[in-house]
């Protein structure tokens, strides 16, 4: 590991003045940064630790709501009783990522921003577009079948490895963030960006500004959520292809639907078209076949991943027909 | 060069570290404790776990200095005056490691686990979210410790360690 020097953040604005050097990163529970810095994939000059920011608050808004701050602790979310109530999308989402001990520390913020797990990405040895801009993108022809097959671009296929995140794009989540410009929330459909040009860039959070927390709006009564992760061995392993499914029935017939995908693209993929099929229509087997393929049917797999098309298909099928059982 | 306060199997240590050491690296580097192993040092095998403040977490992942006035409990820690931890005498009792290596992180790990399950804590296999999760389920323990792989499979009996002692038919007084 490089050497870096470290701070402890006071408070939120002490980070942010500390952030505006060139080469300082925040730390939060270090369960990716601290591996990336190992690998030298990451070598900040300078680590600012936000962990002991006041900001490990789960708040229950008065209108219904949630705001959870960006340091809680993934477990403590999963564990939290308005969690488990009122978004158990978002409960089962965090139970599924990684292992007990690595959700006892890793924090909301850095599960957001946690980095891509392809393998070129992680190996400074290789060429990447995503590590090192311009060098080239070696897993478009090469070892790809765990990337996407959603939104890549001849620049990189990566995709982006958060079980949460896909849960708080079907949830459409908000997620403030705070710089020396000032703070904005941003809707989670817009944190995360396609690859494109830039693959170096995987949200629209810029450099030197923090993440203070996640709102949540409070669900609509009667609508009844799911997530599902199909993985290469039971447990502990990041997700082929996940589904997180949000739908709201009347006597039989779907009247809102909201789908998010992982593992399939550079962020949670919202399956637009699949929400589109599924509305106004009867809640049967027929109709949420019909919606897996619309979405399905725009995907873009690469030579090694087609088996993906399918996973996927037959993913939100199965989630549809349990979250209307 | 910086200094940390950590409290290790509840010795109270003042220490001057190079702020690039992990909390797995200064224990078995610089205090002496071996048991804690290093399986990957990239947060994929569990053989580092130990308990901070009484949560298992992966030691290989922490930089010791973030923990300054931390209390970190290792497998050296878990016997009481001798006495075996339930579940060390359990993983005894059920053969429950050919090798031995990733059993330090097990045992640390199960501590957790336990202590996260009895506090009513769901996993992913739990079926309703909102109701008391059963401990001792061989379901409920695989998909809770499979953050800890074991490389000689002794995966049966280290399930069958801990569901005895989640069952409650071994005494915790250890604890
Ligand atoms: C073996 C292993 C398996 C895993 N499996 C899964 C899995 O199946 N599913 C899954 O979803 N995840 C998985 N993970 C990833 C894990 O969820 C992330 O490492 C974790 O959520 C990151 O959170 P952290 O607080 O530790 O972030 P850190 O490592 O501290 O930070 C990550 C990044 O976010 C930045 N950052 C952190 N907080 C903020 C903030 N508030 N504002 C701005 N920037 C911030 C940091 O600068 C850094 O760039 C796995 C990890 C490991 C090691
Ligand atoms: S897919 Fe993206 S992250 Fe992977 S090698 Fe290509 S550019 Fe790098
Ligand atoms: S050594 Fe820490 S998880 Fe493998
Ligand atoms: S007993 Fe050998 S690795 Fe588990």
């Amino acid at each position: 590991m490089r050497p870096f020097s470290y701070e402890r953040a006071a408070d939120v604005s002490g980070a942010i003045s500390s952030a505006a050097m060139p080469g300082a990163m925040f730390l939060a529970g270090g369960t990716n940064l601290v591996d990336l810095m190992k690998l030298e994939v990451a070598r900040p000059d300078k680590l600012i630790d936000i962990s002991r920011l006041p900001l490990s608050q789960i708040e229950e808004l008065p209108g219904g709501g949630l705001r959870v701050g960006a340091t809680v602790r993934n477990s403590d979310l999963a564990a939290h009783e308005a969690v488990r109530r009122g978004y158990p999308v978002l409960a089962q989402a965090l139970l599924a990522g990684a292992s007990g001990q690595i959700r006892n520390v890793a924090t909301i913020g850095g599960n957001l921003l946690q980095r891509s797990r392809c393998p070129y990405f992680q190996d400074v040895s290789k060429p990447c577009n995503k590590r090192r801009p311009g060098s080239g993108c070696p897993a478009r022809d090469g070892e790809h079948r765990n990337l996407a097959i959603f939104g890549h671009s001849k620049h990189c296929v990566a995709t982006h490895p958060s079980d949460m995140a896909v849960a708080l794009a079907a949830l459409e989540a908000g997620v403030d963030v705070v710089g020396a410009g000032g703070s904005r929330t941003l809707p989670i459909g817009e944190l995360y960006r396609l690859p494109g040009e830039d693959p170096e860039l995987d949200t629209t959070v810029e450099p030197g500004e923090l993440i203070t927390a996640v709102q949540l709006d409070r669900q609509a009564s009667g609508a009844r959520s799911a997530y599902r992760k199909v993985r290469e061995r039971a447990s502990f392993a990041f997700a082929l292809v996940s589904v997180a499914a949000i739908v709201r029935t009347e006597e039989g017939v779907v009247r809102d639907a909201r789908i998010a995908l992982g593992g399939v693209a550079h962020g949670p993929w919202r399956a637009l078209l699949a929400e589109e099929a599924l509305r106004d229509q009867p809640s049967t087997e027929d109709t949420f076949n019909h919606a897996a393929e619309a979405e399905l049917a725009e995907a873009l797999p690469l030579r090694d991943n087609g088996f993906k098309v399918t996973l996927a298909r037959n993913a939100i099928s199965r989630t549809l027909s349990e979250v209307c059982a | 060069m910086a200094s940390l306060e950590l409290t290790v199997n509840g010795d109270r240590l003042g220490l001057e570290i190079d702020v690039r050491t992990t909390l797995l690296d200064l224990l078995r580097e610089h205090l002496d404790l071996t048991g804690s192993k290093k399986g990957c040092d990239h947060g994929q095998c569990g053989a580092c776990t130990v308990l901070i403040d009484g949560r298992r977490a992966k030691a290989c992942l922490v930089l010791a200095i973030t923990l300054d006035g931390a209390e970190v409990t290792t497998i050296e820690g878990l016997a009481d005056n001798g006495q075996l931890h339930a579940l060390q005498a359990a993983f005894i009792e059920h053969d429950a490691f050919q090798c031995g290596y990733c059993t330090p992180g097990q045992i640390c790990s199960a501590v957790g686990m336990l202590a996260e399950a009895r506090a009513g804590l769901p996993s992913y296999v739990t079926e309703d979210l909102l109701a008391a999760p059963d401990p001792a389920d061989e379901h409920e323990i695989r998909e809770r410790m499979s953050g800890n792989l074991c490389r000689c499979a002794a995966y049966v009996n280290i399930v069958a360690a801990i569901a005895e002692v989640a069952s409650g038919a071994i005494a915790e007084d250890a604890e």
